[in-house]
């Protein structure tokens, strides 16, 4: 909502579509959203290196050398900035390299859902006929599960691992997005500039290429930001249920599980521990939700929808 | 026509809860190899196994199993559980109460709720009400489930100490005993669903406003209140239908979530602690349950598109 309508109640603004009015390429906050959002990817690079501690160190003696006889759940200090988890290890430090687990396994797995979802959906798209049908009868039966469910019932059957993961997210969010390229290329496909390619004699790869990626590319380019949301939370999800990222790798939904006991110790006894994961994952999916938001408010699309 | 359709779609419907139940059985009984050697452990013998597969039908052909699997299924024997040796049917039936009980409590705080903000909203366009809002829904639907039910804890159990963090329920437990018990699980299932709901909501009734029999009217001078409750409501009820069952669908995941942080005894936490066991029987068994009744969810709000847009019931 970037303050499209400034009249007051008094002279009951006109009924209108969302997303009139808006003009500018990115708001205020749809700016400072992109700034936070390229902060985490580059703490998703460097962050071990700016990590005080390793992954899974504990930290066992006072800055004066002194042991502690229990490390699990310190408070902040200037040794420890954000408190020890439950183990005793450091908060901020877990978190920094939770960063590299959580985004890169995320971004793995969405372009991977990509590369599958625009393949196959151009190729349903493109081909018609008894491909197309197949296609898109067993991405309906994909979608018919809950993607939580389907994740469950994969991680029962196969166990669990980074690169299975990956693959589990790729799978279930490549449904979305072949729904998505499919409708977008079908689309394209009837037009008369491809009506016109194939007159000419181009084959059918010089069209995909020349014709059909590029008036698909920019609303998929849209879809990519929802999509990664959609994947941090599903893995995040997963890890939160002890299903995902196992210990000792530091992943920001498998913190919050971790720590979870820590929240009744209140902030001086751990409850960090448990809410700076979490906060973390609300810092990277909130904001890149307002930078679609801001992008696709000009077209007059709700997120709402397009988060289904 | 119109009946035809609703045929078509349930038909449909029943088609996606069988290749549910093919991809259910693929996953849990193919995939992980043997389901004798899991029961037995290490220590079985080649013989006790050989005669263990015969028994279990594991040495026929998958689709024979399919079948045999399937027919069991329907007969109501849901197989037996690997922890402590009780049947599948008993640990759910003993449970799904406790499920159904809070999905039926966020349901009907839930719909009431959206449908009044999503109206208030859309009243309110371009106002600083539907800008509070659509800010604060889009917010919300960017988060995890259980990074709100962590920020509820914080603030209203461990903070302010109102309401219990774990959803422990006795069984003597008077009504208003158990709704204190699941004041939060149930609060943090009503903030996930509200959210999306709200905004489809609004997004339906916006749809309906931008008609051209909306522009007549406010041309004509029709107060606005009067707008969009006489003549824009009627018409966004079926989209509002729709709405309802799709996020009401999305419960499915929520309770998984929601059931494992506040530890209440409800089949997702059964679910979650099967997959974590390996415990396959029971796993099949849960997940036919939560993915039959998504997808029937599902059914429900196409059928109420259907039902409610006359351009699909009376096509030219």
């Amino acid at each position: 909502m970037s303050g499209a309508s400034q009249k007051g109640a008094a002279d009951a603004p006109p009924i209108s579509a969302p997303g009139a009015g808006r003009g500018r390429r990115l708001s205020l906050v749809g700016r400072a959203a992109l700034v936070i959002v390229g902060l985490w990817v580059l703490i998703a690079m460097i962050g071990p290196f700016l990590a005080p501690y390793g992954e899974s160190e504990f930290i066992e003696e006072d800055p004066s050398g002194q042991f502690y006889a229990d490390p699990g759940f310190l408070p902040p200090s200037a040794q420890t900035p954000l408190g020890t988890d439950y183990l005793g290890r450091d908060v901020l430090s877990r978190v920094l390299y939770g960063a590299r687990t959580t985004i890169g396994i995320s971004l793995a797995a969405t372009l991977m859902s990509y590369l599958i979802g625009i393949t196959l959906g151009i190729l349903a798209a493109v081909s018609r006929g008894i491909v197309d049908e197949a296609l898109s009868r067993l991405n309906d039966a994909i979608l018919s599960f809950p993607s939580l469910m389907l994740g469950l019932i994969f991680v029962a059957a196969i166990g669990t691992s980074v690169p299975l993961l990956i693959i589990l997210a790729g799978i279930v969010a490549a449904s979305s997005v072949f729904r998505i390229a499919r409708a977008l290329a079908y689309d394209v496909v009837v037009m008369d500039f491809v009506e016109a390619a194939r007159a000419r004699g181009e084959g059918k790869w010089w069209i995909v290429r020349r014709e059909i990626l590029p008036n698909v590319a920019m609303p998929l380019a849209t879809d990519f930001g929802i999509r990664v949301v959609y994947v941090v939370i599903f893995i995040s999800s997963l890890s939160f249920l002890g299903l995902g990222v196992q210990p000792p790798t530091a992943d920001w939904g498998s913190m919050v599980r971790e720590n979870l006991t820590g929240l009744s110790g209140g902030f001086s006894g751990g409850a960090l521990a448990c809410l700076a994961p979490a906060l973390a994952i609300a810092s990277l999916t909130v904001p890149i939700n307002l930078i679609v938001d801001d992008l696709s408010a000009k077209g007059g699309k709700d997120i709402g929808r397009r988060m289904i | 026509m119109m009946w035809w359709l609703v045929l078509r779609r349930i038909l449909i419907g029943l088609l996606l809860v069988w290749i549910v139940s093919v991809l259910v059985f693929v996953a849990t009984q193919i995939l992980p190899g043997d389901a004798a050697e899991i029961r037995l452990g290490r220590t079985a013998t080649e013989e006790t196994l050989a005669a263990l597969r015969k028994q279990m039908g594991l040495d026929r052909p998958a689709v024979v199993q399919y079948g045999m699997w399937m027919s069991r299924l329907l007969s109501g024997d849901l197989g037996m559980s690997l922890a402590g040796g009780s049947s599948v049917a008993s640990l759910i039936s003993a449970r799904i109460g406790n499920t159904l009980f809070m999905a039926g409590i966020v349901t009907v705080i839930s719909v009431p709720l959206s449908i009044a903000l999503g109206l208030l909203a859309a009243m309110h366009s371009g106002g600083w009400i539907e800008r509070v809002i659509t800010s604060c829904t889009l917010g919300l639907i960017a988060l995890p489930d259980f990074l709100i039910a962590v920020l509820l804890i914080l603030v209203l159990a461990v903070g302010a100490g109102l309401v219990p963090a774990v959803a422990y329920i006795g069984p003597e437990d008077t009504l208003l005993e158990r709704l204190h018990a699941l004041a939060l699980p149930i609060l943090t299932l009503v903030v996930v669903v509200s959210a999306q709901m709200i905004r489809m909501v609004r997004a339906g009734i916006l749809n309906v406003l931008s008609s051209p029999y909306i522009e007549m009217a406010i041309l004509k001078g029709v107060p606005r209140r009067r707008i969009i409750l006489r003549h824009a409501l009627l018409n966004a009820v079926g989209p509002t239908l729709n709405v309802i069952a799709l996020n009401l669908a999305y419960l499915v995941s929520g309770v998984v979530v929601v059931e494992t942080i506040f530890a209440y005894p409800g089949i997702a936490k059964l679910m979650i602690d099967a997959v974590q066991t390996r415990d396959m029987a029971l796993v099949q068994a849960c997940a036919m349950i939560f993915c039959s009744t998504y997808v029937l969810l599902m059914l429900a709000a196409d059928i109420a598109a259907i039902v409610s847009n006359p351009r699909i019931r009376h096509p030219k």
